[in-house]
């Protein structure tokens, strides 16, 4: 490739082509490579993005036919034992009507593609089937381009943004970003289930376009620090569940296994009767936080979306970061071409627009919340079973007087947990996340 | 519980390439120096089998996660992305 461009994005995701957007709009020469036949083919997530944020980039998305699936008017949190489970929810008219689209599930080969073609109208370049091996750099050691698989594959750029990814073996090989370490990942499986519309709208109690998702914790990690989810689509649901690579590593549990057990648990087992597997899929989940966020720009080229770890995994938040960062890396290098400067100091601005959002803001207020999760293991063993065990004495009714209940309840919370070691994981909880 | 991973991957769409993306650095490590063996346990795909006298790197189901990549205690697997347009195809994703 003989041509020159502004700027080279490696990877077409969320935050790639949210950056590409931005770029084309304001006329900016801009090239995408993605290593995937089409953008998304490469790509998985649970299933949630956030209108507002595609808003600021697409602010037309709807008329334009974004491929939503199902618009979000209700999150379910569960808290599972093997046999039993406590399900917190929240429902609201205003997920309907005025705050539609809050949040909605998506597929990302559909969405991801639909994404790139709005990116494509707006004058980017996307390159497909193209993998990035190796960042060129000039004697100084800035970054000039990328080297790619095919056969004239070097590309010039005066600044490249790379998107790839959480799982970058061009991190690894370039070492712009260190190599990420298992207990900073999260291995997640998914599987896509077919299921009549009309029977998801029954089983969800929702009407047409409309669904929920659940967000799982509890025993189904198997005492990993982990977390499940199942979120419903036009006419399938997914179903995931990941835990820390340290821990999979450690237990020797197979990830596939777990999925298989946890979609036999009577709160999931009635929401999938008779659907019909149609995809299996995994991934990573940068979850440690605000930490393991590296140095995100340097002599010509900046770090957006998963690829910079930017995950928040309390509010399992990631697609909207990386819309953001990717938003917000665009800007500074409209900023970068005025000023003609490139270097690490001309890029420099991208870290303060970051510091300023919500991104990192939010990531350093739950910075202690990943290893709140690895140092408190009770809460997806033991907990979970008090909790249940409590509950499915409360809930007996028998003839035995309430009182008896109430004390039957506490000895079986009492059996799982010391009381003192409670207290102390709810002043840890709160300290990790205040 | 008994679930073949391979009945997953039957659903998926893999465009397959006859070079491997994946490969061992030093199969010797495996059997000399590494106890544990993660990458039997971590892999989604159930890439790596125990043979005989070797651990076979089956690519061809490769989810292109990266665990085993990380997760190999002795950094004995070369690991890259298959060729452009090559490795598994979400339907869905």
């Amino acid at each position: 490739m003989d041509e020159t461009f502004d700027a080279a994005i490696v990877g077409a995701g969320p935050a790639g082509i949210s950056a590409a957007c931005v770029l084309a709009d304001r006329g900016v020469k801009v090239v995408v490579l993605e290593r995937g036949e089409y953008p998304g083919s490469k790509n998985m997530f649970g299933g949630v993005l956030y209108g507002s944020h595609l808003r600021q980039i697409i602010p037309d998305y709807i008329e334009k036919n974004c491929p939503i699936e199902r618009n979000i008017v209700e999150s379910r949190l569960w808290y599972l034992s093997e046999d039993g489970g406590l399900s917190f929810g929240y429902r609201d008219r205003a997920f309907f009507d005025e705050r539609r689209n809050n949040a909605f599930t998506v597929g990302r080969a559909k969405f991801d593609r639909w994404f790139a073609e709005q990116a494509r109208a707006k004058g980017a370049v996307i390159v497909c089937a193209t993998v990035v091996t190796d960042l060129l750099k000039d004697d100084a050691g800035r970054v000039t381009g990328v080297k790619t698989d095919r056969a004239d594959g070097d590309l010039r750029a005066k600044v490249v943004l790379l998107a790839d990814g959480v799982n970058s073996p061009l991190a690894a090989k370039t070492g712009f970003r260190p190599e990420v370490r298992p207990e900073n990942v999260a291995l997640a499986v998914k599987e896509l289930i077919a299921i009549p519309e009309e029977t998801i709208d029954e089983r969800f109690g929702v009407s047409p376009g409309n669904g929920v998702t659940c967000e799982i914790l509890g025993n189904v990690t198997l005492g990993m620090n982990g977390v499940a989810f199942l979120y419903t689509n036009g006419s399938s649901v997914s179903i995931g569940i990941g835990a820390n690579l340290a821990d999979f590593a450690m237990q020797k549990a197979r990830p596939y296994e777990m999925l298989e057990s946890l979609k036999t648990h009577p709160m999931i087992a009635p929401l999938i009767k008779d659907g019909k597997p149609k995809e299996y899929l995994a991934h990573w989940l940068p979850e440690g936080g605000y930490d393991t966020v590296p140095k995100l720009y340097g002599e010509g080229f900046l770090i957006a979306g998963d690829s910079s770890m930017m995950f928040n995994a309390l509010h399992r938040e990631g697609s909207n970061l990386a819309m953001t960062s990717g938003r917000l890396a665009a800007e500074t290098i409209l900023e970068a071409i005025d000023k003609n400067d490139f270097s690490s100091s001309g890029l420099q601005g991208y870290a303060k627009r970051l510091h300023d959002s919500y991104v990192l803001k939010d990531l350093e207020k739950y910075r202690k919340f990943p290893s709140f999760l690895e140092t408190h293991k009770e809460l997806f063993t033991s907990v979970p079973r008090a909790a249940c065990a409590a509950a499915r004495e409360m809930l007996t009714v028998d003839g035995v007087p309430k009182k008896i209940r109430q004390t039957e309840a506490w000895k079986a919370i009492r059996g799982q947990v010391p009381p003192l070691r409670l207290l102390r994981l709810i002043w840890d909880a709160w300290r990790s996340v205040r | 519980m008994s679930v073949k991973v391979e009945d997953k991957l039957f659903l998926d769409r893999f465009n397959v390439d006859e070079e491997s993306h994946l490969n061992l650095r030093d199969g010797k490590v495996c059997f000399d120096k590494c106890q544990d063996q993660p990458c039997l346990y971590v892999c989604p795909a159930n890439v790596y089998k125990l043979e005989k006298d070797r651990i076979s790197v089956n690519y061809e189901g490769c989810l292109e996660c990266g665990s085993c990549r990380v997760g190999c205690p002795h950094f004995n697997i070369e690991w890259r992305f298959p060729k452009g347009g090559y490795g598994v195809r979400h339907k869905f994703g």
